[in-house]
């Protein structure tokens, strides 16, 4: 017998189509801040380069040294690593004379998880060990459940997760925002110890808020700077003088937001950020993978006529086997 | 209607199993092994190149992503004989089924030697702890079950050589719906292993990233698999000296075309609809290997024009090989090449890389020569030709 052509072809294009527009594209839109979502602000401007937070950070998460320098006498990284969640690097330019200019300047930038508020970490994550906490906002991470395949490693727009390649158990490393000091009424050890406030911790509302302020402050004026927790205010302000800030907090909009906000004098791709589309790289790998596999249904709607296909023409190819014997 | 009536049946090979070659292959394998073994007590540093900036290397890259894609001619020839119903292509199911199921399980394999945390690989498939919302996901869930669904669908090959009748004609009942499976899996995962790359987002070059990834990756992965099976078909046809099933080979090749053809077309489309076409006229790395890519995806439309040079075995070898080649610098260069996470980053595979990836070939090879000696697969020939394969 033969197969009814256009009955197939029938059957193919549904299905075909089906797979290809899935179930009526339902675009998964970036996700949104917890209301009590905690995170960073770092100023660039206030900023000293003493890298107390990298040595903090260090101590609180327990991590080994890092040698950049012959002597080896001092933890000296020079980027995150798998040994390192937070490293303070310097822009250079000229005769490096000024502090926050772009030309003949120098500035400071903190590198560390901003803990995006849609992770490309987490949606990469093929076992839930890059989690998003719904409370904090916090992206953590479980070694437990990891399986190190570094998707996160290389899915971060930021190049944040890090893998260690120098041992047989390897683990992902990354800043959780000191977690697992919160139960001991601690907050991130990079805040806290941090002399200029340059560096704060605290709701991201709040944060925000501070940071809209400093962006508005006339340059060269004198005002005042939290330190530490800008909630709990456990730590006595800070005088300076304002810098001539850019009228652009980043982290406000990239990829859907991030928990860590950054302030700066200098153009932030020079310090390394680069520049980035407000709607969220997760979201459109899901909207991508939803669309095609949104409850199964295009592709178990495939399988059908693909079954029903292959029914016909391989119960021809019995029939053939029998007729042969 | 299936014509499978018309071709002799399958048969073993029979022939020595100890030879030069199947030598030189276990050579590769145990160098492949030693390298392996270093690297699960040191750790993936102490004997590859990949790092921060390039996380996922040549075991990635070619392992699985182009190993699988190397492995879809059972794909592509199945759903040709069994969704197309061609059955004049009969005779080609088993052995590229073979090769297939020796390339998806290697895949399978070779993602362990890549895993850091290989112990806990099961919590993929492990409900509370898998993540469907990731792509990998997917991945390798349908990569999982296909490899089970070949299996099964290559079982018939041994229940033939162990004379298991009833088992088969039960077996048999249900095939039609491993076949659908059989098909229905690879078009899930060869699509999302170029979803795989869509998170990364502005980290990979324009001229690779799209939406369209999936779509170009399917296609792909199709045409390779045709490009595959003529591949085999003229190593295995002169290295166990048999005759070339030509007719076959040159109406397949048409297929090919094609699929080619059509791919080319959503190629550049896309590249047009997204305006990224100026890309590959800029004087970089990139643009350089988009041209690479591009000449050895033509190269098979040029070589196989006419219809007299595909009655021609070294055109249409050529030709498949240019395409499998294009194949795997269109993945190399959408994962490497046009990967890109900030300055001061670089990755080339080290030669104990290089070594595993080749060993892992070596392990297909030489079971896929083992098992067509010993076992139903590849189609019988006639008393007069067969004689040439026992010298």
């Amino acid at each position: 017998m033969s197969i009814s052509r256009r009955d197939f072809l029938k059957g193919a294009l549904a299905g075909g189509t089906l797979l290809a527009t899935g179930a009526p594209a339902e675009a998964r839109e970036n996700k949104t801040m917890p209301d009590e979502a905690v995170g960073l602000l770092y100023d660039s401007t206030l900023c000293i380069g003493c890298k107390a937070c990298v040595s903090a950070c260090k101590e609180a998460n327990n991590m080994p040294p890092e040698f950049s320098r012959e002597d080896k006498l001092w933890d000296t990284p020079l980027d995150i690593s798998g040994k390192t969640l937070n490293v303070i690097k310097v822009y250079k330019n000229g005769t490096c004379e000024n502090k926050d200019a772009e030309k003949d300047g120098f500035a400071f930038m903190k590198v560390s998880c901003l803990h995006c508020v849609d992770p490309s970490c987490v949606s990469a994550c093929p076992v839930s060990a890059m989690t998003k906490d719904p409370v904090t906002g916090i992206v953590g991470y479980n070694k437990d459940i990891c399986i190190g395949c570094r998707y996160c490693v290389a899915a971060c727009p930021f190049g944040v997760p890090r893998f260690q390649y120098d041992t047989p158990v390897p683990q992902i490393s990354k800043c959780q925002l000191c977690r697992h000091r919160m139960g001991e009424g601690k907050y991130a050890a990079c805040a806290e110890v941090c002399p200029t406030g340059a560096t704060l911790y605290g709701k991201v509302k709040d944060l925000h808020a501070e940071a809209q302020r400093r962006v508005a402050l006339k340059p060269g004026a004198d005002a005042v700077f939290p330190r530490g927790n800008i909630n709990t205010h456990d730590q006595s302000s800070h005088t300076a003088k304002a810098a001539k800030y850019l009228p652009k907090i980043y982290g406000e909009k990239e990829i859907g937001g991030t928990q860590m906000m950054k302030l700066a004098a200098v153009p932030f791709d020079k310090l390394g950020m680069p520049t980035l589309p407000d709607q969220s790289f997760a979201s459109r790998s899901e909207t991508m993978q939803h669309t095609i596999y949104g409850g199964m249904l295009a592709p178990l709607a495939f399988l059908g006529v693909l079954t029903y296909v292959a029914k016909r023409n391989v119960k021809n190819d019995d029939d053939a086997d029998d007729e042969k014997k | 209607m299936s014509a499978s009536h018309n071709h002799p049946a399958p048969a073993p090979l029979g022939g020595p199993l100890v030879t030069p070659v199947t030598k030189l292959l276990a050579a590769l394998v145990a160098i492949a092994g030693v390298i392996l073994l270093v690297r699960f007590i040191f750790g993936l540093g102490s004997v590859t190149n990949i790092n921060d900036g390039y996380p996922w290397g040549l075991w990635v890259v070619y392992d699985v992503v182009i190993g699988s894609a190397f492995a879809c001619g059972g794909y592509s020839v199945a759903l040709l004989v069994y969704i197309f119903n061609k059955g004049e292509y009969h005779p080609m199911v088993r052995p590229a089924l073979l090769a297939s199921l020796f390339g998806y399980t290697l895949a399978g394999v070779g993602v362990i030697f890549d895993l850091g945390r290989y112990w806990n690989f099961w919590h993929i498939f492990w409900p509370g702890y898998a993540q469907p919302n990731s792509v990998m996901f997917e991945v390798a869930l349908c990569i999982s079950a296909y490899i089970i669904v070949m299996w099964l669908e290559f079982s018939p090959a041994f229940l033939d050589k162990f004379g298991k009748k009833d088992v088969k004609k039960k077996l048999n009942k249900v095939l039609f719906f491993i076949i659908a499976l059989g098909t229905l899996l690879p078009s899930m995962h060869q699509s999302s292993l170029g979803s795989l790359l869509v998170v990364f987002g502005y980290q990979i070059h324009p001229l690779w990233q799209t939406m369209l990834l999936p779509l170009l990756y399917l296609m792909t992965a199709l045409t390779i698999g045709f490009a595959i099976v003529i591949f085999e078909a003229c190593l295995a046809s002169s290295g166990f000296k048999r005759p070339l099933e030509m007719h076959l080979l040159g109406k397949l090749s048409k297929v090919m075309l094609w699929m080619l053809s059509a791919y080319l077309i959503v190629r550049f489309g896309d590249l047009a609809f997204r305006g990224a076409l100026g890309n590959m006229f800029e004087l970089d790395i990139e643009a350089f290997m988009f041209w690479v890519e591009t000449a050895l995806f033509v190269a098979p439309l040029v070589i196989l024009a006419k219809p007299q040079a595909r009655k021609h075995p070294a055109k249409l070898f050529i030709a498949a090989c240019s395409l499998m080649l294009a194949g795997f610098i269109l993945r190399i260069n959408s994962y490497l090449v046009g990967y890109e996470t900030g300055a001061g980053w670089h990755y080339f595979p080290s030669v104990s890389e290089i070594m595993v990836s080749i060993g892992m070939i070596a392990l297909e090879v030489l079971s896929y020569i083992v098992l067509v000696r010993y076992l139903p697969i590849l189609s019988g020939v006639n008393e007069s030709t067969a004689t040439a394969t026992n010298k």
